[in-house]
């Protein structure tokens, strides 16, 4: 059926992703679901800023943190977003090939910021902060836990994706989802770097 | 594509697979319905209880047990799914649409809002349900023994997953699914006032699943957010839950509004008065609802700052709502009205609804309120309000909507004896409960002592539950006994809004051909306009649907599974769950389905038999 549907990229409309009424749907609800992440998010962002003062006994923000491996973590994920757009433009301009190509590298620097992430998590657990060790600690992996989890699954999302449509071209059904993916993976970027100031910058400097 | 029906034969695996907006629907108001007969019988429980001073009919733990499920199963699996029924049956035929949105979703909001009810319900079996209020204050809640709380919270998480999914949904349909001319100023108050609703949802629900998360990272995984030793609070739970909270009640109001707002100008044989400012004041009702959640938190200590600012946020929203009440009157002001049952409910929601706006607006009076906090007068106050509003509401839907939804009119004389002993037995039961918070009677307790003069107006209370409790039975056995009133159904009231150009029910890709929607009231505008038929915007031609499937239950009995996995801290469990659920959104997300094609001649033939 898919491949019945294809089209090439003459036939392909400028738009692909919204040129269909179930590709503008599409797009338009998940801006709505991005709207209620951002209200989770604020929660779990609330949340942490009521408690980050709260550590207990434990080791606090400024005992923890290393500033530049946050950096680096934010540097690669900001150019993961990059690669998506270039993936996005590609897609636009009916390129199925650099579309995979850049969201491959989507998903390969996502992966690194995961693997970093986890070795940061590693980290502070051996220096003593346990999920239980404290207000702080509970609210401090919960926000950054759940982003964890949102990039996690941004990557299998876009790999399924990726391995789903290696073949088929660019269609009117698969521009949506490629579109959403992106969508999704800018926002989990945004929020990172709500995370990055509000976690890092302030457990450091304020 | 294909144009294969691929419809079954088997009715039952035809429901499963459902993803019919108005099958759907029917499938909530079942779901809610059954909900409803549950957390009713919990009530009388309660209220036999209390019948008494000192009364053991019941031991304290049941009754904490009854009052939380009480209020749980009639917030979040009674009230809302019911309107959610009504929602799905009538938004996509109001704005002249096929489908919704995403049919698709819509099956799996239903599914996550069942499997999550029932396995709230499952508590009854395993060593008692959740006993620390529908609110769930820590450490009450955090502290609380066995896995009565556990189960609340992985209940409310599935089915507040359903509902967030059902919200969007709806945003999504409503802006992009109306037919040609159907203008949002040309929308029917009922599709205005559900949409606003679902932008509250998207927005309020959020905050509930993070509260809830926390809850259960705290309960299970060992988290310290409300643990006070360990720099804690446990006012953050109170804020989560009534960032949520509040929102909510508008969430259950504004489409009952909605549905008085299609039923009044109906019944009155006149045009709402003040369509644009019945909209509006339902915009700045969803906003406002947003600024006053800390009303809930006058007694907390927030500070006399923080408390005026509430106070005075929450006293503004009377006044859009009055600006509905005012309008609601003025439709009726020398309008030709029709005493059918569905307008005795609006009638009656006028009158009962304004009481329990007025206790509200006393309980934000935030130094009054250090009085009314926690006493009976609270309890009267919310249920003037939700019974008085939304229950009303939804009986008035039910029987202006069910020869739509059904194809017969429901019994008009059942239907006055159940409108008058409902309005009695309601006044009766709750009335009286303004008098003993203002005597002192907590609320939330499951006796009291035979000297504190509580007994007899506990005693009128529970005659009043009775009496409603007869009523509601009338209306089931109407339910079985009106069958036969078949004739005059596709627009029995000389309706006004596009879902009564339909058959009943109607055809199950709705419309043979979408409507042109030529100003507002857009089916009255044809009748006396036009030649009283509506105009079509497209040619006669095959019509695409979406086909079934079993991933939405699929999906759902997946995160059932998982959720006992967290309740029992069985961690393959946890796996086998998520499993399921992530393999079925990803065969989802890999098989395409573009649905099938109705072909024109099927249609000609619908056309021909109707
Ligand atoms: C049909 C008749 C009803 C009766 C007789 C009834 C009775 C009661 C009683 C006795 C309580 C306990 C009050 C206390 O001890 O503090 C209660 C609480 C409550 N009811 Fe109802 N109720 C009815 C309908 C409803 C409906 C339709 C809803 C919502 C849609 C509702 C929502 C609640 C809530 C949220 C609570 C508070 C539970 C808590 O404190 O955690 N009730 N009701
Ligand atoms: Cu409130």
């Amino acid at each position: 059926m898919a491949e019945q549907q294809a089209s090439t990229y003459e036939q392909l409309p400028p738009n692909p992703e919204t040129a269909t009424l179930d590709g503008r749907n599409k797009y338009l609800g998940f801006w709505f679901f991005l709207g209620g992440e951002t209200v989770l998010f604020g929660s779990l962002i609330g949340t942490y800023l009521g408690l980050r003062a709260g550590t207990a006994d434990g080791p606090g923000p400024a005992d923890l943190f290393h500033l530049d491996l946050v950096f680096i973590m934010t540097m690669i994920l900001l150019t993961s977003s990059l690669t998506s757009v270039m993936a996005i433009i590609n897609m636009k301009r009916g390129s199925h090939k650099k579309l995979l190509g850049w969201m491959w590298g989507t998903v390969i620097l996502g992966a690194a910021f995961l693997g970093f992430e986890i070795y940061e998590f590693y980290d502070y657990y051996q220096q003593g902060l346990g999920f239980g060790t404290s207000a702080f600690s509970s609210a401090f992996y919960a926000l950054v836990g759940t982003h964890g989890a949102h990039v996690l699954f941004g990557i299998l999302w876009i790999s399924t994706l990726l391995i789903r449509y290696r073949n088929s071209g660019i269609t009117l059904t698969n521009a949506p989802k490629f579109n959403t993916a992106v969508l999704y993976w800018h926002f989990i970027d945004v929020v990172w770097v709500f995370i990055f100031t509000v976690v890092y910058l302030l457990g450091i400097g304020g | 594509m294909s144009t294969a029906q691929t419809g079954s034969k088997n009715v039952i695996w035809d429901w499963l697979t459902t993803v019919d907006h108005k099958k759907i629907g029917i499938l909530y108001l079942a779901g809610g319905a059954f909900f409803f007969v549950l957390g009713g019988i919990e009530a009388i429980l309660m209220r036999i209880q209390l019948m008494f001073p000192e009364f053991t009919f019941l031991g304290a733990q049941t009754f904490n047990e009854l009052l939380t499920m009480h209020g749980t199963t009639m917030i979040f699996l009674a009230a809302m799914p019911l309107l959610f029924g009504f929602m799905n049956f009538i938004i996509p035929l109001q704005i002249g649409a096929r489908d919704v949105a995403f049919p698709f979703l819509n099956a799996l909001g239903f599914w996550l809002f069942l499997f999550g009810g029932l396995l709230l319900n499952v508590s009854w079996f395993t060593g008692g349900a959740p006993d620390a209020g529908w609110t769930a204050y820590v450490p009450l809640s955090s502290e609380s023994a066995g896995q009565g709380l556990d189960y609340y919270l992985l209940g409310l998480q599935v089915s507040g997953l359903g509902t967030l999914i059902g919200g969007i949904n709806f945003l999504v349909t409503v802006i992009n699914m109306r037919a040609p001319g159907m203008s949002m100023m040309r929308m029917p108050l009922f599709t205005w006032s559900s949409f606003v609703a679902s932008m509250l949802i998207l927005f309020a629900f959020p905050a509930l699943t993070i509260g809830l998360l926390l809850l259960m990272l705290e309960r299970l995984f060992g988290g310290q957010f409300f643990a006070v030793d360990f720099g804690g609070n446990v006012i953050i739970w109170q804020h989560l839950f009534w960032i949520f909270g509040h929102p909510e009640v508008y969430i259950l109001i504004l489409p009952a509004f909605g549905i008085f707002s299609e039923v009044i100008p109906t019944f009155a044989k006149k045009r709402l008065f003040g369509y644009s400012a019945m909209v509006f004041a339902t915009l700045i009702i969803g906003f406002l609802g947003f600024m006053v959640w800390a009303h809930h938190m006058f007694t907390v200590g927030m500070g006399p700052v923080a408390n005026a600012i509430f106070a005075v946020a929450t006293m503004a929203i009377a006044v859009p709502t009055g600006i509905k009440i005012f309008n609601w009157l003025l439709t009726l002001w020398g309008g030709r009205i029709r005493f059918t049952t569905a307008n005795l409910w609006a009638l009656g929601f006028i009158p009962s609804f304004v009481m329990g706006g007025v206790t509200g607006v006393m309980l934000a009076v935030s130094a009054a309120n250090y009085q009314f906090h926690d006493t009976y007068f609270v309890v009267a106050h919310f249920h003037y309000v939700i019974i008085g509003g939304v229950v009303f509401g939804l009986f008035a839907g039910a029987y202006f909507w069910w020869p739509k939804m059904f194809g017969y009119r429901l019994n008009e004389t059942m239907g006055k004896w159940f409108f008058w002993l409902f309005l009695i037995g309601f006044h009766l039961t709750f009335f009286v409960q303004h008098f003993l918070g203002l005597l002192g009677m907590q609320r939330r307790v499951a006796s009291y002592l035979e000297g504190q003069g509580f007994g007899d107006m506990n005693f009128v209370s529970t005659m009043g539950a009775f009496l409603m409790s007869i009523a509601f039975i009338i209306f089931l056995i109407s339910i079985f006994t009106s069958k036969k009133n078949t004739e005059n159904v596709n627009d029995p009231w000389d309706g006004r809004s596009l879902e009564w150009t339909t058959t009943s029910p109607p055809l199950h890709y709705n419309y043979p051909q979408t409507p042109l929607v030529r100003g507002l009231d857009a089916f009255w505008l044809e009748k006396y306009e036009g030649d009283g038929r509506m105009k079509a915007a497209e040619p006669l031609g095959d019509i695409h649907m979406p086909n079934p499937t079993i991933l939405p239950i699929v999906i759902s009995l997946g995160l059932t599974i998982a959720s006992f996995g967290f309740i029992y801290l069985v961690y393959w469990l946890i796996f086998v769950g998520l499993g399921i659920t992530f393999g079925a959104m990803f065969i989802r997300s890999v098989k395409e389905d573009h649905g099938h094609h109705i072909p024109v001649d099927e249609i000609k033939r619908d056309l021909e038999e109707g």
